[in-house]
């Protein structure tokens, strides 16, 4: 919402600066956001934020997207910011409207997604009485933002505003949480423009040490077996044009993890893939035999390493991070690059030529035979399904090829969303977004709402699964209502998948509470459907389809895109016995990855 | 990087410098549990510049924990300045005030204890007396194993304060910079 988008993060927004003039604790709310530049915020009122609502009618510069429920409002203001890189902003009023934040926060934590959220807090003098609607909010945000701030006086409410902002979109991205009291909203103040920032304690490293990325070059420049471990700090740093000059001096491997889709191009011939749990064999192999992890913006997650400790057992670890916690927290890292991508990369990349042109430059070439040779064996594939109906990935690659990469995907958690990160060709950063760190069910929904506001041009695709969908599909109002004409997928297997999953393979098929009966009952014979994915569509003014046969996923894809004045929800009815292959199971070493149930790749003899 | 013995796992004492402002000690207690770092004791008032409070903080960690605890509260946006203070360059002291069953009987062998450990008597009645000691932890420790046969009725501990030795501040970068007020 800023309209700035370079690295270097405005303090003050665009807009000048603007003379003293007496306002309302709730004008200066507003007038901040117009000054940081904001243009669109998420929320729902109620008590304790009424007084911010009432000038928030008179903004020309706002607009205000009134949600179903705060929740949406979160997650939409975290596709906004993922979509576009500006920090999202939403609004929530006290108690359960700022407890119904929770969630978004936590996952923006997790994600390093740039946002801020303000809430309305009951009157200063009554904090404390379990007054109505009275929830401390800043002591239920403190572990799941990256600062939150109570404002009780409305003088600081300028400079409050200003700090949220910069926390939240430098260094390391996050969510700032600023609850401020109904009695510091209706307060008189003087609002001026630009206030004066604390934040001594403040200060993020963005120059990498010099004398590490000599010494990261040194150890690329040794490497037989090095493999760019790229995560989602490299589209948080808006570093993927530097990396992939990197990537082409090096002439490593790339692999991209959940958070990095898109960061470098899947259709390049050094991208090896997604790794992780259900990564590609080739990506999982590049990390599990290589001898350098040239990390970029990756924090070791145990989806990511397995095993921590059979994880990369002969790397050397570089580890360049813009948080220092990160360095070393899970994985020692042999040469520790504390900044910013945006500036370390373009230095190792000249650190790197530098030292191939005194000395020599490896071969690579027996180590990309080995993983060539993985890539061609171990491609991304799915076997047709026994019962009948649709493969959901099929439909998911035909979804890819028609909308194509200038397109938004966003998926929600299970299956469906492993499906999109492996079936969806990524050609650019942004074109993906999911809930990677928290698992976060019923994500996709609002934060594709959030990403078609930031993003109304883009086709939008929210790839969602019949249990995400039913956790948030409220936000469909608001889309239709507001003109947010999202697609929606739902990729409805009549199942929790992804548990059911696990139920299959670890609990001997027994199906504890996974039947959702949005498509077969749990014979899988009749057709309930509860809810009819299209009835509800139709109820909330959007254009309901349903696919369920192989031959029809093109046309109802088209049809659907075809629609650009509402918001489309096709019910792709597919096998509820498919599933998400290749998969490191849960504590297990990387490699022990299975291609099929119980198949292991044909490891090289020399390995 | 091979571990040395100075690496494992010991009693560490940060000095963390932090912003006085409403919910601080709470963000940096959270932390704590939030991560699963142990704290021996956590001490905190003001310090020498208005505006600014001082935590002393004992954990259990060895060098990789202690090094991740730092850094996860430097990554806290009220705190300012986190240094370690090792024995060997510090004064670290705690004080303890205990409330000791003292009939007329036990009196004299307790107000000899008290004596030999250079503490004080504060607080006399016909049968307690209340003792206040400040020490390093293990000369408390010493005290209390003496104390205990006659009888422990309650004990107050402030937990470790600690500063460097020498002349050289933790804060005199900072003061120079600006007002926290």
């Amino acid at each position: 919402m800023l309209t700035t988008t370079t690295a270097d993060h405005r303090l003050y927004g665009p807009g000048g600066s603007a003379a003293p003039e007496q306002v309302t604790g709730s004008q200066a709310i507003i007038r901040s956001l117009e000054e940081l530049g904001v243009t669109d915020v998420f929320g729902i009122p109620g008590g304790a934020i009424l007084p911010t609502y009432d000038p928030l009618m008179d903004s020309e510069k706002l607009n205000h997207i009134l949600v179903r429920h705060e929740q949406g409002a979160g997650h939409a203001a975290q596709g906004y910011a993922m979509a576009t890189g500006e920090v999202g902003v939403c609004f929530a009023t006290s108690g359960p409207g700022a407890t119904n934040l929770v969630t978004p926060l936590a996952d923006a934590h997790m994600d390093s997604v740039p946002m801020v959220a303000i809430t309305g807090q009951v009157n200063a003098s009554v904090i404390g009485t379990d007054a109505f609607q009275e929830a401390d909010i800043v002591g239920i945000a403190t572990p799941i933002t990256k600062h939150t701030y109570l404002v009780t006086d409305a003088d600081e409410i300028p400079r409050v505003m200003a700090e949220a902002f910069h926390i939240a979109s430098s260094g390391r991205p996050g969510p700032v949480l600023v609850d401020i009291t109904k009695s510091a909203q209706t307060a008189q103040t003087t609002f001026a423009w630009p206030p004066k920032l604390g934040l001594t304690g403040y200060k993020p490293v963005t120059r990498g040490h010099a004398r590490q990325v000599r010494e990261a070059a040194k150890l690329i420049a040794a490497s037989q077996r090095p493999v760019f471990y790229l995560g989602g700090g490299v589209i948080k740093a808006d570093a993927c044009t530097e990396f992939a000059a990197l990537a082409e001096t090096v002439g490593a491997p790339v692999v991209t993890t959940l958070m990095a889709r898109g960061a470098f191009p899947d259709s390049h011939p050094q991208n090896v893939g997604m790794p992780g749990m259900h990564g590609k064999v080739s990506a999982v192999a590049a990390l599990q035999q290589s001898d350098l992890l040239i990390t970029l913006g990756a924090r070791f997650d145990d989806r990511v390493t397995g095993q921590l400790d059979t994880f990369a057992p002969e790397a050397k670890v570089i580890h360049a991070d813009i948080d220092p916690a990160e360095i070393s927290k899970n994985r020692h890292a042999d040469v520790p690059i504390v900044g910013s991508l945006k500036e370390i990369i373009p230095e190792l990349n000249n650190a790197v030529a530098e030292t191939f042109a005194k000395h020599q430059r490896p071969d690579l070439e027996p180590w990309w035979q080995r993983l060539n040779r993985l890539v061609e064996t171990y491609p991304l594939g799915w076997t047709t399904p026994e019962d009948g109906a649709i493969a959901p990935q099929q439909v998911i690659q035909q979804l890819s090829k028609a909308s194509g990469p200038e397109a938004v995907y966003v998926a929600g958690v299970g299956q469906h969303q492993m499906w999109a990160a492996q079936f969806v060709g990524y050609e650019r950063p942004r074109q993906w977004l999911n809930s990677g760190g928290l698992g976060t069910m019923g994500y996709s929904v609002p934060a594709a709402m959030g990403a078609q506001v930031g993003n109304p041009d883009r086709t939008v695709w929210a790839i969602d699964g019949d249990g995400c969908f039913q956790m948030t599909n409220q936000e469909l109002a608001t889309c239709a209502i507001n003109n947010i004409p999202i697609k929606v997928a739902v990729i409805n297997n009549s199942s929790l998948g992804m548990v059911r999953q696990w139920q299959t393979l670890f609990y001997e098929s027994r199906y504890s509470n996974t039947d959702l009966n949005t498509a077969l009952n749990p014979s899988g014979e009749e057709v309930v459907r509860i809810p009819d994915f299209v009835k509800l569509a139709e109820a909330y003014g959007c254009v309901g389809l349903r696919c369920e046969r192989e031959e029809d996923i093109d046309s109802v894809i088209a049809q659907a895109l075809e629609i650009n004045d509402r918001p489309v929800v096709i019910d792709f009815v597919v096998s509820r016995d498919s599933m998400v292959w290749p998969m490191v199971p849960a504590g297990v070493s990387n490699s022990d990855i299975q291609v099929a149930r119980n198949m292991t790749p044909e490891w090289d003899e020399e390995e | 990087m091979a571990p040395t013995p100075a690496d494992g796992v010991a009693r560490r004492t940060l000095s963390v410098l932090v912003e006085d402002v409403p919910g601080v000690l709470a963000k940096v207690a959270g932390l704590f549990a939030r991560r699963a770092f142990n704290i021996h004791s956590l001490a905190v008032g003001p310090s020498e510049i208005a505006g600014l409070s001082r935590i002393t903080v004992v954990v259990d960690a060895d060098a990789r924990l202690l090094e991740q605890i730092t850094k996860q509260l430097n990554k806290l946006i009220n705190v300012i300045k986190i240094i370690e203070l090792e024995p060997g360059n510090s004064v670290q002291r705690e004080h303890l005030v205990i409330k000791v069953k003292a009939d007329a009987a036990a009196r004299l062998q307790v107000t000899q204890a008290v004596e030999l450990f250079r503490a004080k008597i504060v607080d006399v009645s016909t049968d307690s007396l209340t003792v206040e000691a400040t020490g390093a932890a293990d000369k408390l420790d010493a005290l209390l194993s003496v104390l205990e046969p006659f009888g422990v009725r309650e004990i107050v501990r402030s937990g470790s304060l600690a500063i460097s030795r020498g002349s050289k501040s933790m804060t005199e970068k900072i003061s120079a910079e600006k007002s926290f007020k």
